[in-house]
């Protein structure tokens, strides 16, 4: 059995980081917007949609995954605009926005999975320049390279001028009205650059698989939101920005690993990770609060 | 003219059970350099007109002027430029979760295009240290805290530091010393003090307090019922008494006007 969880290690930290670029995601909504976005689910399946139809249309691989950024930064958009244009609480308009975005990627596809056979991927080439290498490290390497360019990127662009007045938003609506800040724009753009990122990787995860599919969103939203809640568990301490999403990105890695490890014990089956990806979420939110109501209870008069 | 109302109303819940007519007809008029104190029992339409003056919701009719330009339609995100706010809410002014100096940054930019330079220079930097020794709390050493360590007082010399960063037409204060404790009171009213007169700001200042409501400022309305039933200023202001204003409540109101809070203060 370990020699069966080490070798499944590989493939399953690969996986956390490509994933890990859509907790990022998550992370800007629930963390800093203070959003519950359920744009997610959708808006991941369409990163891979868009890239797979792109590249099998003979475009560059890496154009491709830009390109299927765009798409995700405009279902995002469209949730924003729903939320705060009409007034529709987050959550459903997150869930329009998703539900639509089933039937767009069915026609972006033409079909609900698309296969990316006869085509060279981003994965592809890097395994012809780096002979011998296997599949799960050379995810690994391109992984690391995404997440290494977005980190800084958020990094710098949360501090800029425009990235302060988002992060002020999701903290304190009202001063930022009274500062003369766009309040509703800036959550709207907010929502635009999470799904950009999300389907950023749904476009890399679709790239590194081999294939795109209509479901492989589903329960991105949990995934995402785990991956945060594990992160903030190991690495609660960090409370400066780069630490905040490093975390989400170790967190991402340290669940693939949970649910490698579960399988490999054979506790779980493959149809029942979505059951425990949901229970491990619900308890990871739920301990800190048990932990704090039992620290608050008043202690009983002797 | 700096602030001008013209005949402004407001009704909430217009036409249900719940109707509230909070202003029925408010007119007022302020000069350059007017520091008006408001005082008036409660739902007598003070917040309400200093939300009105904000922009936080629309008037149902009326027209507000703020320096001549008519801004009766503009967002209060807009009309922000021209305007500095402190709310009875210490937390309501601030970013808990940010640094200080973010927090003066952001109030360095109001009414400013925001673009993707960093959001706060070395330069500024320097200003913000110089500015925050004027609050005398040591917050000059501390700017890379986040607002959420500070007490309530803290937070709100910060927020009227923060509202008075950019000189504004017109500073508005929604009792804002109100749920601070006496002592930190008194010192954020002194720092208001201080910061309107080097500044020679024009400021609308709601208080419960009476006494500080005849000692600062030149001038004094009260409002009543959505109006405004008294308005006196300059040497006759200086005169008044506590016993002046409470009997004009008590003849506003019919002789029922017993609020504790108010005799109290």
């Amino acid at each position: 059995m370990l020699a069966g969880i080490l070798s499944s290690l590989p493939g399953a930290v690969s996986q956390g980081i490509l994933w890990g670029i859509m907790a990022l995601g998550v992370y800007i909504t629930y963390k800093i917007l203070d959003i519950a976005d359920l744009t997610v689910d959708g808006s991941f399946a369409t990163g891979g949609a868009v890239c797979a139809v792109c590249v099998l249309s003979g475009m560059n691989p890496l154009l491709s995954v830009l390109l299927a950024m765009l798409a995700g930064c405009v279902a995002g958009a469209v949730t924003g605009i729903l939320h705060t244009v009409f007034d529709i609480p987050a959550i459903l308009a997150g869930i329009l926005t998703q539900l639509g975005l089933y039937s767009i990627n069915l026609r972006i596809m033409g079909r609900s999975n698309t296969p990316l056979l006869k085509v060279e991927t981003l994965f592809d080439k890097l395994s012809n320049l780096l002979p011998g290498l296997g599949s799960s490290y050379i995810a690994i390497c391109i992984g690391v390279i995404a997440v290494v360019l977005v980190v800084v990127a958020l990094y710098w662009f949360f501090g800029t001028e425009v990235g302060s007045e988002i992060r002020a938003t999701g903290n304190n609506e009202a001063m930022v009205k009274a500062l003369g800040g766009n309040t509703r724009l800036m959550k709207a753009f907010g929502l635009a650059i999470s799904n950009g990122l999300v389907a950023l990787s749904g476009a890399l995860v679709c790239q590194s698989q081999g294939y795109a599919d209509v479901t492989s969103g589903q329960g991105a939203i949990v995934m995402g939101l785990a991956a945060i809640v594990i992160g903030n568990v190991l690495m609660g301490w960090g409370k400066a920005f780069g630490t905040k999403m490093v975390s989400a990105i170790v967190g991402s890695i340290i669940y693939r690993i949970i649910i490698a490890v579960v399988m490999q014990t054979g506790f779980v089956d493959t149809q029942d990770t979505k059951l425990f990806s949901a229970l491990l979420v619900a308890v990871a939110l739920a301990v800190p609060v048990m932990v704090e109501r039992h620290r608050n209870k008043p202690k009983r008069e002797e | 003219m700096m602030l001008e109302l013209k005949n402004v109303k407001k009704t909430f819940n217009r036409g249900t059970i719940n109707e509230k007519k909070a202003l029925e007809g408010i007119d007022l008029q302020m000069n350059p350099g007017d520091f008006i104190t408001v005082i008036g029992g409660n739902g007598a339409g003070k917040s309400t007109m200093l939300n009105m003056i904000a922009g936080v919701y629309p008037v149902d009719s009326g027209a507000i002027v703020i320096d001549g330009k008519n801004v009766t339609r503009q967002p209060d995100y807009k009309r922000a430029a021209y305007l500095g706010r402190v709310f009875q809410d210490p937390m309501m002014g601030t970013a808990a979760d940010m640094e200080i100096q973010e927090n003066l940054a952001m109030a360095y930019r109001r009414g400013k295009r925001r673009g993707l330079k960093w959001g706060i220079s070395k330069k500024e930097k320097e200003i913000y240290h110089e500015t925050l020794k004027m609050l005398d709390l040591g917050l000059e050493e501390r700017m890379t805290s986040k607002v959420g360590l500070l007490s309530g007082g803290q937070r709100q010399a910060l927020t009227l530091l923060m509202a008075t960063l950019q000189q504004p037409r017109v500073l508005l204060l929604d009792e804002h010393t109100a749920a601070l404790d006496p002592k930190t009171g008194a010192k954020v009213l002194d720092l208001t003090r201080e910061l309107v007169e080097k500044n020679q700001l024009t400021t609308l200042m709601i208080t419960h307090n009476m006494k500080d409501a005849i000692r600062l400022g030149n001038r004094l309305i009260m409002m009543h019922e959505g109006r405004i039933i008294y308005d006196v200023a300059g040497q006759e202001k200086q005169k008044l008494k506590v016993a002046d204003l409470l009997g004009k409540f008590e003849e506003a109101s019919g002789g029922e006007f017993a609020n504790d809070r108010m005799i109290l203060s």
